[in-house]
This record gives structure tokens, C-alpha cells and sequence, in this order.
């Protein structure tokens, strides 16, 4: 529902002009360039790569739990991209390591036909909602390293889920599980007035958008 | 660690720890998505860096204390440049909403909101947002504040004593030095400022008299909001100190 045309507000011209704009950047959002802003509402647990495990569950052939070595046991992925954060930065050309969630999957014997959504969780209890499409087919990655380095703990490290071409809070931190399930269950921010989707190109930021 | 069950019979998986809590409200949608012209009617400098603005929103639907809205400039070439801000006023039917905005060097929005907007100007905002951070003077609250990370944490005190709440409230806030701390004037007996550059940063002896024994029935709340570097150190003392994880409720303002 976002307005067509705002009205323009007296004498602000923009740091960066809509003619030069860089295309990778959708709607609304600003370069935060060698920035990373930390945007996470609860304390940063102190969790160890040795105490770290990834389960898929729920509608699954074989449900399963992977410990962080037998994660890495996955063939290696990486994502080479752009991020978006619904509080308007983002931020081009990061470089996540870890395994695509497609070699997850299919180490749990694949979705089951019912399957149609899933909800990530935290080992805080944070919880994202994403349509299973949205995080199959090299759509999505748990993530151990940034930039060739591990992933900080207060950006999400040991690991964290990436799915890049929605906003940033769907990329759950501290990546527990996801549990596949038949019908849509809104996550954290979902219920606090986000959108379900989180189309950055679309600019769905909060529900109603 | 391999589970053999089938999927269907596996029950759901809940998480070995639960930090994160509830919000504390339902949002309203429609507010949420809708954007509105904001008349700035008053603005007041506050210190050195940071400033207020007082806004008139006709529609505005009400908020609680803690919530932020997003607020946007649009060029006349259509260039749009939009930020979160948190509300710092208490709700009233005022029909006016005030934020208070630090001057970061560089900045877009902050800049243009510092040196170029006056008052009758509008801007555009839509909210209030997110229910997460919102304190609705229910429950006992210690509110741990630096830099301009004290404007939601006011609208709680201001809230306070304008409905007359008798439930615990304590404020830590912490500003570089006395000329930079936000709402000076303000501050009463629920207070305790830290001024940085001559006594330090916030310590857990700040904090001890509050924690332990010093705690009111049902135990606090806690709202932590500032610089995220501040956000991780405050946390962590108010763990240190024995304040349940999924007590804790942070914004960073990135
Ligand atoms: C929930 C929430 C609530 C908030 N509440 C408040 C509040 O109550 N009060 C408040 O003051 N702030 C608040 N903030 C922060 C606020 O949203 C803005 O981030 C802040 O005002 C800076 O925005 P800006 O446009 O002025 O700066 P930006 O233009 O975003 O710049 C930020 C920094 O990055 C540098 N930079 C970024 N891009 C470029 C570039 N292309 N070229 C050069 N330099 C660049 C700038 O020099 C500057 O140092 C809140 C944030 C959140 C998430």
C-alpha cells in the first residue's frame, strides 16, 4: 500500500541520486557499503560450534539432526550476492560460506508432497516463517563463514540460515532447525507486525504492504 | 545423530533454549502500511547533536511507549530516503507525536532532518511499529539507556508519570558527557546517569543494587537500546547479574 508518488519534502535532494542509483538496490534502500549494521532483539547467546546442531524436521522423509562435523561433511556452497535488511540498508557483493539447504533436504530423504511451508527456528527461539519454494532450489544456505572468515556470533555465528532475495530477518541467526509443515505459522516478527513474505523487491516490509 | 521415525510421526521440533519473548502487543496492520503526512509543528534542540521534532500525524492511531516508525523524504525527482526513528513522547490525544534525532556526521535522513527541515515542513511517516520493544506499564521495568538509545526508554517514564503508574521503573542511562546527555532536565528520582568520558562505562556495580535482592516482585523487565556495541555490553552484565535471557528486549539502532 505504499503511496505512487510521495509528496516531495521541502529541500531535501538525497545523498544519492535516482540517476545514478545502482540497480542492485530495490526499492528504498541505501548502500550501507563496509558497514554491517547488528539488528537483533534479543542477547547474543553464547553458543559453540561444538554444541551447535541443524535438524529437519516435520514433513520429511527422515527427519534428521546434523552435528556441526557432520554438517561440514556436506558438500561445500557459497553464496556471492547482495543482502537486504528491512531497516532500509543493504549491502552488495557479501560472501557467505557453508552448504546449500537443498544438500540438507535431501539428507533428510527429501519433502514430503504435503509440504508447502517452513519455519525456521533459533537455538534462541527465534522463529521465521519462509514458503518451502523460497528456501529450495539454491535459494538458501546455513552459513559458517563470512567474508572467508567464521561467521561472528553476533551476526548469527557458529551459523545462521541465508536466504538473500528476501529481507534479512528471514535469514534466521543462530540456526537451529526448520520444520516443515503443511500450512503457514507466522515467525517472531511476523507476529510483531512484518510482513509474511519479505520481498525486498517488492517492498513487503510490514504486513498490509 | 540420525533420526529413523517417519515425518509425519515426529513431533514438533522445539528448541533446547528460548531467549526470545513474546511482543508485547498486537500491532495494528493498517497503521503499519500506511503512509501519512507529518507536519512538523516544533523543533527543539535538545544538546550539541541531538534535536526534537514534534510532529502532528492526523490519523495518528496511538502507541506505546518503546515502538518506532519509519519516516521518509522523498526529492522532487522522486528519490526517496526512509529511516526507522523511535517515538519519544508518552501516548496522549495530543494528536502530536515527538521523535528525538542525534546528528550522525554524514548522515542522510539525520542531516537533512538537523540542517535543512524547519517547522511547518512535512514529512512522511508511517507506524507506530513492531510490538517487540513496547512497554505497556504492566510490569516492572529497568530500563538500561546510551546516546540517543534513551528516546524510547523516555516515552516509558514519560508514560509513567503522565498515567500516574506506581509499578517499578529504574533508568541507567549513559551519555559521553553532561552536555550530551538527552533530556537532562528530565530525569527524577528513577534515574542514575553515567557520564562516560569522566566515570567510565556501565559496570555490574551499577547494576548489583538492582539485581539480586534488589529486585521488585515478579522480577523486571528489561529494555536495552542503543549503539549495538552498547546493546552487547549491557546485556551481558545484566545476564552476569542473573536476569533471565528471555527477560531481556534489545534495539539496536544498527
Ligand atoms: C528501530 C530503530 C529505532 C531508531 N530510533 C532512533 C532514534 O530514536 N533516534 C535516532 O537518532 N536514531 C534512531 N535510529 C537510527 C536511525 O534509523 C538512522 O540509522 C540514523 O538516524 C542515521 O540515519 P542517516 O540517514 O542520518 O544516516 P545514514 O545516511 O544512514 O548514514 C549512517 C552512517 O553511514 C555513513 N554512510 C552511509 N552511507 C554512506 C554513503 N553512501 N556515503 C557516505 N557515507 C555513508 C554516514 O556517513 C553515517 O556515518 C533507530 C534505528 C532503528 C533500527
Amino acid at each position: 500500500m505504499t503511496s505512487p508518488s510521495p509528496a516531495p519534502t521541502r529541500g531535501f535532494t538525497g545523498r544519492a541520486r535516482a540517476a545514478d542509483r545502482d540497480p542492485r538496490l530495490p526499492p528504498g534502500q541505501y548502500d550501507a557499503r563496509d558497514t554491517w549494521p547488528v539488528l537483533s532483539a534479543e542477547v547474543t547467546p553464547d553458543l559453540a560450534a561444538a554444541d551447535w546442531t541443524f535438524r529437519v524436521g516435520g514433513l520429511v522423509a527422515r527427519p534428521r539432526t546434523w552435528t556441526w562435523d557432520e554438517a561440514h561433511a556436506l558438500p561445500a556452497s557459497e553464496y556471492r550476492g547482495d543482502i537486504h535488511c528491512v531497516t532500509s540498508w543493504s549491502k552488495f557483493g557479501v560472501r557467505f560460506g557453508g552448504v546449500s539447504l537443498d544438500a540438507f533436504l535431501a539428507g533428510a530423504g527429501g519433502p514430503l508432497p504435503a509440504a508447502k511451508h517452513v519455519v525456521a527456528y533459533s537455538h534462541t527461539g527465534y522463529t521465521a516463517n519462509l514458503p518451502l519454494a523460497d528456501v529450495t532450489g539454491g535459494r538458501a544456505w546455513i552459513a559458517w563463514e563470512y567474508d572467508g572468515a567464521p561467521l561472528p556470533p553476533e551476526h548469527g555465528g557458529p551459523a545462521r540460515l541465508v536466504v538473500p532475495h528476501l529481507y534479512f530477518w528471514k535469514s534466521a541467526k543462530w540456526i537451529a532447525g526448520l520444520e516443515l509443515l503443511d500450512h503457514d505459522e507466522p515467525g517472531f516478527w511476523e507476529k510483531n507486525g512484518y510482513h509474511h513474505r519479505g520481498d525486498p523487491w517488492r517492498e513487503e516490509r510490514y504486513a498490509g504492504d | 545423530m540420525t533420526d529413523t521415525s517417519s515425518g509425519a510421526s515426529v513431533p514438533p521440533f522445539v528448541p533446547p533454549t528460548a531467549f526470545a519473548v513474546p511482543g508485547r502487543i498486537a500491532v495494528s496492520e493498517q497503521a503499519a502500511a500506511h503512509w501519512q503526512q507529518a507536519l512538523i509543528t516544533r523543533i527543539h534542540r535538545e544538546t550539541r547533536a541531538a534535536t526534537t521534532f514534534r510532529l502532528k500525524v492526523p490519523e495518528w492511531q496511538g502507541h506505546l511507549p518503546g515502538q518506532h516508525l519509519m519516516l521518509r523524504l522523498t526529492a522532487a525527482d522522486g528519490y526517496v530516503a526512509q529511516r526507522h526513528y523511535s517515538l519519544a513522547s508518552a501516548p496522549d490525544d495530543s494528536g502530536e507525536i515527538e521523535l528525538t534525532v542525534d546528528h550522525v556526521p554524514g548522515g542522510e535522513v539525520s542531516g537533512h532532518l538537523h540542517t535543512v527541515a524547519r517547522e511547518g515542513d512535512t514529512v512522511e511517516v508511517r507506524g507506530p511499529l513492531s510490538g517487540f520493544f513496547a512497554w505497556p506499564g504492566d510490569r516492572p521495568a529497568l530500563l538500561l539507556g546510551a546516546g540517543s538509545g534513551v528516546v524510547p526508554l523516555m516515552s516509558m517514564i514519560r508514560h509513567h508519570r503522565r498515567a500516574g503508574l506506581t509499578v517499578p521503573l529504574r533508568l541507567l542511562v549513559s551519555a559521553r558527557t553532561r552536555e550530551d546527555l538527552i533530556y537532562a532536565d528530565e530525569y527524577g528520582a528513577e534515574t542514575d546517569v553515567i557520564l562516560t568520558r569522566s566515570e567510565g562505562r556501565l559496570r555490574a556495580g551499577h547494576l548489583a543494587p538492582l539485581l539480586g535482592d534488589g529486585r521488585p516482585d515478579g522480577g523486571w523487565e528489561a529494555y536495552i537500546c542503543g549503539s549495538n556495541g552498547f546493546a552487547e555490553h549491557a546485556s551481558r552484565l545484566l545476564v552476569d547479574g542473573g536476569q533471565p535471557v528471555d527477560r531481556i528486549r534489545i534495539e539496536r539502532f544498527g
